[in-house]
């Protein structure tokens, strides 16, 4: 009994030590630019930057468009196939696994070859086209995670008697999407969202090899060049993706947000 | 003409056949019930009715329109499911409200129309809860007013009590039944129980693997049962075997004892063994006049209820149950005695072999 709990101890010791030390190094090193004592300093020189503010707006904006379009995807697929078409579940599940399977280098790789300046649609040709591309992209890299957050959420209501008890209060698709599936997985949208962002923030593959100016490439790019910055930047990446976590767990934690009386 | 016709409906998935033959007609203002055991097809029949569910073949007509191929929102039928299905989203006076909001109604309109069916269910207080801070029979409660609220032609309710408790349950079931008188709306609701469905409908279907058995008025169904499988499903009648004798004049033999029945046995050959049914509140204890039939048994069983006492006398194979009222004396029939039974000429019941 006792030398049980001292070994459960031991491995919950040993496992925050993994996962804390590199995070305490990182955060101690990144205290060190001024000589000789602690300061935010590498924090304020990175804050400070035009370069992380355009690349982190540029991220941020990506990120919301592509949880929006895939929210459109998402969405009303996983309502069709819950209501629908059962058989077809198994199918699509694995079909929205497949950004999991294929690294991003070949996604991307194959991106370039599809929408290159000598194809049909020759998206990267623009800057435009090529930031539509990346959104493209990302909305697949997302697909894993917010087809299994709106999926678990809409098995968690009955997705058929609400439809139908709708659908006899003479209401079509659309209002049924829009007033009741929507609302009752608004937490499952949410944290498909969350970890979509986390995603997009952090990502570098597509960004760098579509040569768009995106947040993942210029913490690469510092990284490569600088001393303490790229410390202050892993920390405050880090913070941003718990931040996003704890978001998931606030919304997931089933606290009740009613929707307002209209 | 009727309000409702259903002629020829047949639906099958795959190679399973639910539905069979299913032809009815429901009257304006009629309340009629699906009573049937589990598996049966009522929710299937149901849910044709209400367009959730396209028939494989026939016709369904409300008050001469086909609406066969019509979508279930454009039927303006109110649904109240077991589930209750009420929008979590939404407070109460938003889930009654639904129907008139997608009909564009005005929000003026909307309020009244939902103040009045919350005075109608008794629950004006409850405006401003979500579903889940009420419980199971307000829910229902809340259900029917929302299917009530767009004044739709028909109403439809598939086991609106089953998860509720008996106490509640048949409150409730009175509460519906008013309602539905009150509005005169025609309605369809399905159960399977077989007290629920005596108590509430103006005509009671009778559902067995996806046909129906009979159709009748709750007495109808109940004293004069034409199958074994409606004389069995409704209520506790007691079912026995009866060798005819001579069918002219009703002459059967039951377990070697000579009865008799008025009713008609239609064809039947001398030799020939038919189901009979014999309600328990029919049969008395002791020797019966000329015109009764009298058997003889072995008090098997006593059991006091309440209100009713039910013994069980042995014939030979077969047993009967008889009810009888409590009259308050403190004798009960001891087991194991030797007993006569006595009952109606009447109240012999030939069912179809089948
Ligand atoms: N979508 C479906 N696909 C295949 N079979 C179905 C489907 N819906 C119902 N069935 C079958 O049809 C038969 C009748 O079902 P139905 O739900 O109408 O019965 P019910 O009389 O309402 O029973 P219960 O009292 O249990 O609700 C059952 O055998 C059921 O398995
Ligand atoms: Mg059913």
């Amino acid at each position: 009994m006792k030398s049980g709990k001292l070994g459960a101890w031991l491995a919950m010791f040993l496992g925050v030590a993994y996962f804390l030390a590199p995070l305490i190094a990182t955060f101690e090193f990144s205290l060190r630019m001024r000589r000789g004592e602690y300061s935010f300093d590498a924090y304020r020189v990175v804050l400070a930057s035009a370069d992380f503010h355009d690349s982190f707006l540029y991220s941020t904006v990506l990120g919301l468009l592509t949880i929006v379009v895939g929210i459109l995807i998402v969405v009303p697929t996983a309502y069709w196939v819950q209501l629908r078409l059962p058989k077809l579940r198994g199918l699509v599940e694995f079909i929205t696994l497949l950004p999991l399977v294929i690294p991003a280098i070949v996604l991307v790789f194959g991106y370039v070859r599809l929408y290159g300046s000598s194809s049909i649609l020759p998206l990267t040709a623009t800057s435009l086209g090529a930031d539509a591309l990346l959104m493209f992209g990302y909305v697949g890299l997302g697909l894993p995670y917010m087809y299994r957050s709106v999926e678990t959420a809409l098995r968690s209501i009955d997705v058929r008697t609400l439809t139908e008890a709708a659908e006899s209060q003479g209401a079509g698709i659309w209002t049924i999407l829009v007033h009741i599936i929507l609302p009752n997985i608004r937490s499952g949208i949410l944290s498909g969202a969350f970890l979509t962002f986390a995603i997009v923030i952090g990502e570098f593959t597509f960004a760098s090899l579509l040569d768009r100016p995106a947040f993942g490439p210029y913490l690469q790019l510092i990284g490569a060049n600088r001393a303490y910055e790229p410390s202050a930047l892993a920390i405050i990446a880090f913070a941003l993706t718990w931040a996003c976590m704890g978001l998931i767990q606030l919304v997931g934690s089933g606290i009740r947000i009613p929707v307002g009386k209209r | 003409m009727s309000f409702l016709t259903l002629t020829g409906v047949r639906k099958a998935f795959g190679a399973n056949t639910v539905v069979r033959d299913f032809n009815l007609s429901v009257e304006r203002g009629e309340f009629v019930t699906f009573l049937g055991p589990s598996g049966c097809g009522k929710t299937t029949t149901l849910r044709i009715v209400a367009g959730f569910e396209a028939p494989s073949a026939g016709e369904i007509r409300i008050s001469g329109q086909d609406v066969t191929h019509l979508r279930a929102n454009k039927r303006a039928i109110g649904m109240v499911f077991q589930s209750y299905a009420l929008f979590p989203n939404m407070t109460v006076a938003a889930n009654i409200g639904f129907g008139l909001k997608v009909a564009r109604k005005s929000p003026a309109d909307i309020k009244s129309r939902v103040d009045e069916m919350l005075a109608l269910i008794k629950l004006p207080q409850l405006a401003g809860r979500y579903p889940y801070q009420l419980s199971g029979g307000q829910q229902q409660r809340v259900s029917l007013a929302r299917a009530l609220a767009p004044s739709p032609q028909i109403l439809l309710l598939d086991e609106p009590l089953s998860a509720l408790d008996a106490r509640i349950r048949v409150s409730l079931r009175e509460e519906i039944r008013s309602l539905q008188r009150s509005l005169g709306i025609t309605t369809i609701f399905v159960t399977h129980d077989q007290e629920e469905a005596l108590s509430m409908s103006d005509r009671v279907v009778v559902m067995n693997e996806g046909a129906i058995e009979q159709v009748g008025s709750p007495s109808e169904i109940y004293n004069a049962p034409r199958t074994r499988f409606v004389a069995s499903f409704v209520g506790t009648l007691n079912l026995l075997n009866g060798k005819i004798v001579d069918a002219s004049v009703g002459a059967i033999d039951i377990d070697g004892q000579r009865a008799t029945t008025r009713r008609k046995l239609n064809g039947a050959k001398p030799g020939d063994i038919l189901p009979l049914a014999l309600r328990p509140e029919a049969l008395r204890l002791g020797e019966g006049g000329d015109d009764r039939n009298t058997l003889a048994g072995v008090i098997e069983d006593v059991a006091f209820l309440g209100a009713v006492v039910r013994v069980r006398v042995r014939l030979q194979e077969a047993a009967v149950i008889i009810d009888m009222f409590n009259t308050g004396g403190p004798d009960l029939p001891a087991r194991g005695a030797p007993i006569t039974v006595n009952f109606s000429r009447d109240d012999l019941i030939p069912l179809q072999a089948h």
